[in-house]
């Protein structure tokens, strides 16, 4: 299959498993309700932390189709990515039997991977963490593909037949953009002609919310989970940990079109860059995302005064919003202060390596149905964050091409550019 | 852009060495650098080898700050990255920012500091858990901690195909010097050997349970019995070849071809797909079989899946049709770090026309009728090579690279190539030139 | 507990940001700046974090990142502000 470098490719298949609502309907109309999905965290006992909130997912997987042996096998983070895999094939019409097998790829994104029984499996072995040498009698079956997160890819390629290349992104917190700009590049040069591609996370577990206390980098305000997350709030005081997974089906736009799928969006444009900074720390200038932000309009042929939304990173901490701020003015100049800018993770929180596919997801549907989802919990203005963050209320506005952006630990920094079907 | 990526540096941490010219003399050598665990006591394990990478100085190659808050898998990698940039002569402090990329290969992150950390937690309590396990365990530390170093902004990335990821990582670096960067380090490096990290790979049923190091890990033998786990790996500087050329810098090779697949489920009865790599890869390089001077082997050890490695070559090359080598069954499976090795010891297999030994293997199973090099290296004209490499759960990835012109190669050590250079002393064992 | 001294803190700090023994750690250093000392603010977390263990003292997050030298925390930490 010939190479198309700068290829239109559609989004023809959505499944998504979010705090708040399984499934596309649900998850939309959690975010255009502007209702949020933090709470008090359930999923394991969490005394003692510093941050006792999180968005859960309330996802049984029995219910959702897995089967009792998908239950044994896969960590909670592949129960997520399968069932949103098969949503999505499901959702796009494709009978992937009928497909060449080869021409299947897969592109998922994870940060952590397989924590939760990772740390299970840790607890029985170590006989909680009082034997360093742990004991390899009590290993299970599959904890060593819960030690490997390619995992994820593999159950999701097996389960769509797919043949192709299949990969696991795993770039912290900017995993989720970047499987889907991998699914990207693998139709643009013809490695596939449909791919899977999205990304799972399902990190609350005791050494997840341990370790982001330890660095303050979570939201303390335990009293009042459902309004914890505050990005561009003044009163903002870190992120809500979340879980949940987004899986999309890709393919060439002409492809697409020649079976008459039904196209949510294309996507036009996308590029990574590194902060090259600190691992955590953030400099006020936001200069690296600026640069990919460029980078990714220049690829997609869009300007500033095209984008007509930015799906921001907006995690919630004082200094990411400072510097995602900073960042879309640099990119944008002036159209910076009229463009809606809104953060979901408002009322999903922040589910590492997933949230980059959930929010393309987001950005697709807010193409589809030409309405901007809130930013949840903006109460009070931050003077350094002075843009239009669409405070609490989602708003109808004429979409054509929205901005998704994405930031994580280890520097990353990532944008991608999507448009109506149909538009360049 | 040419199009062509050269390899215009290596860097290598390996149980047979720290640095390429120790590891390949002791691969040369045929000395085997697997042995008995050290950095805990394997005695309740039913595997209790593996290829260590001993006297690593860590203190000597990663400052204290950043030691204290990184794995050792990430130690590993930044040494590795520091020696191919060396190697390379480039200083990214000249290059435009924008333009470097930074690509890595995880498996299992970083192990050991994680296992600490999950341990402080259960037996002492959460607030026990330290300020850097967020940024020492997940998966994409290695590659942010490079980057960081040495100032490179441009796209990074971190892909895990466990075994097959540092194919992948190389390229996906080849990738991106397409499109608009103009340096690219990439490669992979694995640390699983703790307590934690063992008992997780037992649970694959693919691990060697021998104790003799020297038959341990036999790959297309028919005592075949798993494979023999090992840490370390390799980091490579890449560029645009006639870019490369156009500062003068010697050329390793260029990477040619490459291509990935996925193995079907067991119950769909299709082939596997380690075959369909190996021929689109080859396609990818404008290449044919009879191009290959020898094929790097994945060499699982495992029967079933030596067999499937061997029916593969067989169609691609007849039987005995391709000088094989597995010279990893001197220093284990490195996972993330397994394939770039392969890498870095095909392309001195390349610079010095020797074909590397595998070590062990007595008798080959009967169906893996394979030229597999053994015991000692073969010299030839190694000019163009074929790596295969397969990542548990069913990745499959293949890659060509092609020996540079002789008026762009690195000189040969060792007598064979293109040229002389002094022997390098390398362990006091090393052989004579 | 003992009052916190200049020493206790070197070894804190070595404990949580490493030390390269460049000797930046000696003499006079009441008044450099964490940063100026090589320290970044994830050593200076981890350093509030050994402090919590080894003496149950508790910072609040709103002074931390206002403690910016040897002297200023030892200070607080000695002032019996801090939370126990």
């Amino acid at each position: 299959m010939s190479a198309d470098p700068s290829g239109r490719v559609a989004v023809t298949g959505l499944g998504v498993v979010a705090p708040g609502g399984i499934g596309v309907k649900a998850f939309w109309e959690l975010l255009t309700s502007g209702r949020t999905a933090t709470r008090e965290i359930t999923l394991f006992d969490a005394t003692g932390f510093r941050s006792r909130i999180a968005a859960e997912c309330d996802f049984d997987p029995a219910l959702e189709g897995l089967s009792p042996r998908e239950i044994r096998r896969l960590d909670r983070v592949a129960q997520f990515a399968l069932v949103c895999a098969r949503d999505a094939v499901e959702d796009s019409g494709l009978d992937l039997g009928a497909a060449a097998p080869e021409r299947i790829g897969v592109s998922i994104g994870s940060a952590v991977g397989c924590t939760t029984r990772l740390e299970e499996e840790y607890v029985v072995l170590s006989d909680a963490g009082r034997d360093w040498l742990v004991d390899p009698a009590y290993v299970v079956p599959h904890t060593y593909d819960y030690m490997v997160p390619s995992t994820i890819a593999a159950e999701i390629a097996r389960s769509c037949g797919a043949e192709g290349p299949v990969a696991l992104v795993s770039t912290g917190c900017t995993a989720g953009l970047d499987a889907v700009g991998h699914g990207l590049r693998l139709l643009r040069e013809g490695a596939a002609d449909i791919v899977v591609a999205g990304a799972a996370e399902a990190p609350l577990s005791p050494i997840t919310s341990a370790c982001f206390d330890a660095i303050k980098a979570t939201s303390p305000d335990n009293d009042d989970p459902a309004h914890a997350s505050r990005p561009f709030d003044l009163n903002r005081h870190g992120f809500v940990l979340g879980e949940g997974a987004a899986v999309m089906v890709l393919e060439r736009a002409e492809d697409a079109h020649r079976r008459d799928a039904r196209v949510y969006a294309e996507i036009t444009g996308f590029a990574g860059r590194s902060n090259a900074f600190h691992m955590t720390g953030l400099k006020p200038d936001g200069r690296e995302m600026a640069e990919a932000i460029r980078a990714a309009m220049a690829r997609a042929g869009a300007g500033p005064d095209d984008i007509d939304y930015i799906n921001a990173h907006g995690s919630g901490t004082k200094q990411n919003d400072r510097h995602e701020t900073a960042a879309f003015k640099r990119s944008l100049g002036p159209r910076a202060y009229e463009v809606p800018v809104s953060s979901i993770k408002s009322m999903i929180g922040h589910s590492l390596g997933a949230i980059g596919a959930i929010e393309v997801a987001a950005s697709v549907l807010a193409l589809q149905h030409q309405v901007v989802p809130p930013t949840a919990n903006l109460h009070t203005p931050d003077p350094e964050c002075d843009l239009d963050y669409v405070p609490l209320i989602a708003r109808e506005a004429r979409l054509d091409t929205v901005l998704s952006v994405g930031s994580g630990f280890g520097g990353f920094q990532s944008a991608m550019v999507l448009s109506r079907s149909g538009r360049a | 852009m040419s199009g062509a990526v050269a390899v215009t540096g290596i860097g290598v941490v390996s149980p047979s060495g720290v640095g390429a010219d120790r590891h390949w003399a002791s691969v040369l050598a045929g000395r085997t650098a697997i042995g008995r665990i050290t950095r805990f006591d394997p005695e309740s394990y039913p595997t209790r080898l593996a290829g260590e990478v001993r006297g690593f100085d860590e203190r000597g190659h990663v400052e204290a700050r950043i030691l204290v808050q990184t794995d050792r898998w990430t130690h590993l990698g930044l040494a590795a990255a520091d020696m191919a940039l060396a190697d390379a002569g480039v200083d990214p402090a000249r290059l435009p920012e924008y333009d470097m990329a930074v690509v890595t290969a995880a498996s299992s992150g970083g192990t050991e500091f994680g296992q600490r950390e999950i341990e402080r937690l259960w037996s002492r309590g959460p607030r026990h858990v330290g300020a850097y396990q967020s940024i020492a365990w997940f998966y994409a530390a290695t590659t942010g901690q490079i980057s960081i170093r040495h100032g490179m902004r441009g796209p990074c990335a971190v892909l895990c195909a466990e075994q097959a990821g540092g194919l992948d990582a190389l390229a996906h670096a080849r990738r991106l010097l397409g499109e608009d960067a103009r340096l690219a380090l990439s490669g992979g490096t694995d640390a699983s050997l703790c307590p934690y990290g063992l008992a997780a790979q037992l649970a694959s049923g693919r691990l060697s349970r021998g104790d003799d190091p020297a038959r341990a890990y036999l790959p297309f033998d028919s005592h075949a019995a798993g494979h023999v786990p090992g840490e370390g790996g390799a980091m490579f500087v890449l560029e645009d070849d006639a870019a490369a050329e156009a500062r003068g810098a010697a050329s390793y090779a260029t990477l040619d071809g490459y291509a990935a697949t996925f193995d079907p489920a067991e119950d769909r009865g299709r082939p596997p797909g380690l075959r369909r790599a190996a021929e689109l890869a080859l396609a990818d390089a404008g290449a044919e079989p009879a191009d290959i001077d020898v094929v790097f082997a994945d060499a699982a050890a495992v029967p079933e899946l030596d067999r499937r490695e061997s029916a593969a070559l067989c169609a691609l090359f007849g039987p005995y049709g391709v000088p094989v080598a597995a010279p990893k069954t001197m220093y284990g499976r490195l996972y993330a770090g397994g394939a770039a090795l392969d890498v870095a010891t095909a392309l001195l297999a390349i610079r010095d026309g020797l074909i590397p030994p595998t070590v062990g293997v007595r008798r080959l199973a009967d169906d893996c009728p394979l030229d597999l090099v053994r015991d000692r290296p073969r010299p030839a004209a190694v000019r163009r090579v074929l790596l295969l490499a397969r990542g548990e759960g069913g990745f499959n990835s293949a890659l060509v690279v092609s020996a540079p012109r002789p008026s762009r190669a690195r000189p040969a050590h060792n007598g064979g190539g293109h040229g002389h250079e002094p022997t390098d002393p390398g362990r006091p064992e090393a052989p004579a030139a | 507990m003992s009052p916190l001294t200049l020493d206790d803190l070197r070894r804190l700090l070595r404990e949580a940001g490493g030390d390269d023994l460049t000797g930046a750690l000696e003499g006079a250093i009441h008044d450099e700046t964490f940063g100026d000392l090589g320290y970044d603010s994830l050593a200076v977390l981890e350093l509030s974090g050994l402090l919590q263990r080894e003496r149950g003292v508790e910072i609040p997050d709103e002074m931390l990142s206002g403690l910016r030298t040897p002297r200023q925390l030892l200070d607080f930490v000695n002032s019996g502000h801090a939370l126990r």
